[in-house]
């Protein structure tokens, strides 16, 4: 049968991974500053941002890894205006977190027109290459995934294990945890709310812009406008879909990922008597449906969109 | 051993604009007693602790306090980890636990370095558990904080502060949400502490707690101390002389024949959110002339009958009687045109919307009325000509007749809601919690309203965490527990507390 030779393909597990990349950064992103308790909206304009400037670095000269490092300084710098605006100011995170989208993603335009004002077409860097790893392309089936995977990829996932570690092993992981859910508790202790919450979305914006440095660095080589198209909102709903999990953003980012590979085979094989439109939104339904069916059960940081001002009670 | 001084509060003043919160108080505590802190609301205690915890500034004064080589030292002012770092801990009467968290995380919360690879949770467990072994606190550690009960949560604070290696224990009215046999644990587990060389001051209004567990007394009355005491030469009327400055009078409360019945619930049963909270087969009659009381801690209950009552939920079974008549359809506006008043249990938020006029809170429930309007117009001058009698009458003090309603205190709140619940002069009253949070001069004019209610032929349903209020007032008492209730043979306090605790007798 079609699909389950589609299913059996490792082609169709690296479209996959590939697609899920930028999704397990835009996840975890928004994740580390929904578990201090505030909302990042402006994750969709955090990707536009750390596209482009990424990108542009590398263009005007940069490696590939200091490009990178870029992309996470305009993240974070995006992260503290939101931070700033609804962590000490406590104004609504959501009108705040629209605000950055539009921001940053008006500013990264700009910055590109006026930077390269006579090009017609995009101008292309050197993305990321696979990565060859010894023995682990030897692995049949997954080796193959894995071995068209980049750099970046392997990023992704170490990030998942990284941030899972932080928030359930450390002291500063469980902090956050407790600035989530009772931000009094841990002005009890002696330890800064703000100094908290700040430092979570900063760190989880620039984790965000890794997402969208992906989509220039390593899935394409250049950048336009519109690329980003949508990717930070999946992200906000696959944090509810993974109950502000790490592990379970891992596997929502690949079940979308797997869905738009999907859709993509699935338009070649049967494209003939359906219109394209159908397969393009298939994803999005279906994480509709996923989130409906799992996200009436997901536990909220309790403190999670409530502003929190020192001495008040 | 008992004269080491352990903190020293020195002419400590602290003023909000023209408002004296505290007026040069001075409060010495060695090692290893409990002092209490008595006062009305807004006496000023809880500024004072604040000040203790570097959460306020003061405006004159200082605080010394014993350090580890024996010598007193000033403590840096306005600094929450200076005062953590003396020794100082707090628990506060809203518990700040993260219930995400288990128990052990909570303790281990802001006690290690934060830039770490790792917890030593082992090495925490340990400690921990001799502590519990030491004091008898016990709590499941690694139990999310969400699933323990009131009192559980309540230890849980304490042991925070232990762990902390805490020399000062300040408690911030710690009964409040304990039943009786809860509340006595508690202050044996204090007496052990206290022998290890713990200093604990103990906020409270109870004065029977105050008298029974503490070493000394220090009375607060607008902002400064009025009195010390050592508790061995105390008793209930000197203390209460103290803190109102003169004698309460309590309100007569004479033997009237009940009337007919009026409010009665007939194998009643409302589903809550969970089994706890909700009702089972409930019967009770209530009578003209009559108050009952329900006891019970809190989240037993009483909301899901206080919601019944005042219409805004419909029984799933059972019937509902007022003055012998069924009650067909519950809502809340034809609850009250069968002539049942309510006093809401959250009065800031039920019981009047903040942001209208004292005015307008007024009649709010009387819309309908032809006084208040006329062919869908507010008649704003008969509004204002009413306002003006009940702030007269009930004494209701803020910024005038105008003012948002959210600008008066709590106890003027209540009387607001009084004056517009007891001038429609309702048949059945439901008070829930009518005195919670207010001093005992606002709380003594909730109490003779509702006796007067009572004498003028009104039954009344009174809900309430505090017991001595019920013993005071009520005709009868039941007891509600995981949404049964059963009624009290007699009105014995110990009795009571363990029928609360879900005893059966």
């Amino acid at each position: 049968m079609d699909i389950l030779q589609i299913l059996l393909n490792e082609s169709f597990w690296a479209a996959t991974l590939r697609i899920a990349t930028p999704l397990i950064f835009g996840v975890l992103g928004a994740l580390i500053c929904e578990k201090s308790g505030v909302l990042n909206l402006g994750i969709e304009g955090i990707f536009v941002a750390g596209a482009m400037a990424g990108w542009m670095a590398v263009w005007f000269g940069f490696t590939l890894w200091m490009g990178l490092l870029v992309a996470v300084i305009v993240g974070g710098t995006f992260g503290l205006i939101h931070a700033i605006l609804t962590v000490p100011l406590g104004l609504s995170q959501h009108v705040s977190g629209l605000g950055v989208t539009l921001l940053a993603t008006s500013i990264s335009y700009f910055t590109y027109r006026t930077a390269l004002p006579k090009l017609s077409s995009p101008p292309k860097i050197e993305p990321f290459q696979p990565l060859d790893i010894p023995y682990i392309s030897e692995i049949p089936f997954i080796g193959l995934v894995l071995a068209e995977q980049t750099a970046m990829t392997w990023l992704a996932l170490f990030m998942v294990v990284l941030v899972w570690w932080i928030l359930n092993r450390t002291p500063l992981g469980l902090s956050i945890r407790a600035v989530g859910d009772n931000p009094d508790a841990v002005d009890a202790q002696g330890l800064s709310v703000y100094g908290l919450r700040i430092g979570a979305i900063v760190v989880g914006s620039s984790v965000m812009a890794l997402g969208g440095a992906f989509l220039t660095m390593s899935a394409f080589d250049s950048f336009f406008f519109g690329m980003v198209n949508g990717r930070g909102w999946i992200c906000i709903a696959l944090v509810i879909f993974a109950s502000w999990r790490p592990g379970k953003a891992l596997l929502g980012a690949i079940l979308f990922g797997a869905f738009d590979a999907f859709q993509v085979r699935l338009q070649t094989e049967v494209g003939a008597f359906l219109p394209s439109q159908v397969f393009l939104m298939a994803p999005y339904v279906l994480s509709i449906i996923a989130l409906v069916i799992v996200a009436r059960r997901a536990e909220y940081p309790r403190a999670l969109l409530k502003p929190w001002f020192k001495g008040a009670r | 051993m008992k004269n080491t001084q352990v903190l020293s509060l020195k002419n400590l003043s602290k003023r909000f604009g023209s408002v004296v919160a505290n007026n040069s108080v001075n409060i010495e505590l060695y090692r290893g007693e409990v002092l209490s802190l008595l006062g009305e609301n807004g006496a000023g205690k809880t500024t004072l602790m604040n000040m203790l915890f570097g959460h306020y500034l003061p405006d004159s004064g200082s605080i010394d306090v014993l350090g580890n080589d024996g010598q007193m030292r000033k403590l840096v002012l306005g600094h929450p980890q200076a005062s953590l770092d003396a020794g100082i801990g707090m628990v506060h009467q809203h518990f700040t636990l993260a219930e995400n968290l288990t128990v052990l995380d909570n303790i281990l919360l802001g006690s290690e370095k934060l830039w770490a690879w790792r917890h030593d949770r082992n090495k925490a467990r340990n400690k921990i558990l001799k502590i519990i072994d030491r004091t008898g606190l016990s709590a499941p550690l690694d139990e999310k904080v969400a699933r323990l009960t009131v009192g559980e949560r309540q230890r849980v604070e304490i042991l925070k502060a232990l762990y902390h290696e805490v020399k000062i224990l300040v408690l911030d009215e710690p009964t409040a949400v304990l039943t009786p046999q809860e509340a006595d644990a508690l202050f044996e587990n204090i007496n052990s502490m206290t022998k290890d060389g713990l200093s604990v001051i103990f906020i409270s209004h109870k004065l029977r707690e105050v008298l029974k567990f503490s070493n000394r007394i220090a009375v607060l009355r607008h902002g400064e101390k009025v009195g010390e005491i050592a508790t061995s030469d105390a008793n209930e009327r000197v203390i209460a002389r103290m803190m109102v400055g003169e004698e309460t009078i309590k309100n007569p409360r004479d033997k009237i024949q009940l009337g007919n019945p009026i409010l009665q619930l007939n194998e009643v049963s409302v589903k809550g959110d969970s089994m706890r909270t909700s009702l089972n087969r409930t019967n009770f009659t209530i009578h003209e002339n009559e108050i009952v009381g329900i006891a019970g801690v809190s989240g037993n209950g009483q909301s899901v009958l206080a919601k019944l009552i005042s219409g805004l939920i419909d029984p799933d079974s059972g019937d509902l009687l007022i003055e012998g008549e069924n009650v067909e359809y519950f809502s809340p506006n034809g609850m009250q045109s069968l002539g049942v008043g309510r006093i809401p249990e959250d009065r800031h938020h039920d019981g009047v919307v903040g942001a209208m006029s004292v005015a307008e809170n007024l009649v709010i429930e009387r819309l309908q009325d032809k006084d208040v309007n006329k062919n869908g117009f507010l008649q704003n001058r008969a509004i204002k000509e009413n306002a003006k009698a009940l702030i007269e009458k009930y004494d209701i003090r803020g910024p005038g007749i105008d003012a948002k309603a959210s600008l008066l205190s709590g106890g003027n709140i209540q009387k607001l809601i009084l004056a517009r619940v007891f001038e429609c002069k309702p048949n059945v009253i439901l008070a829930n919690q009518p005195t919670r949070g207010l001093d005992l001069g606002a709380a003594n004019e909730v109490a003779r309203h509702l006796l007067e209610a009572r004498g003028r032929g009104a039954g009344v349903l009174l809900i309430s965490e505090d017991l001595d209020e019920i013993l005071a007032l009520s005709d009868r008492i039941m007891v509600i527990h995981n949404g049964s209730l059963i009624e009290t043979v007699n009105k014995d306090r110990e009795v009571i507390g363990l029928m609360m605790a879900g005893e059966k007798i």
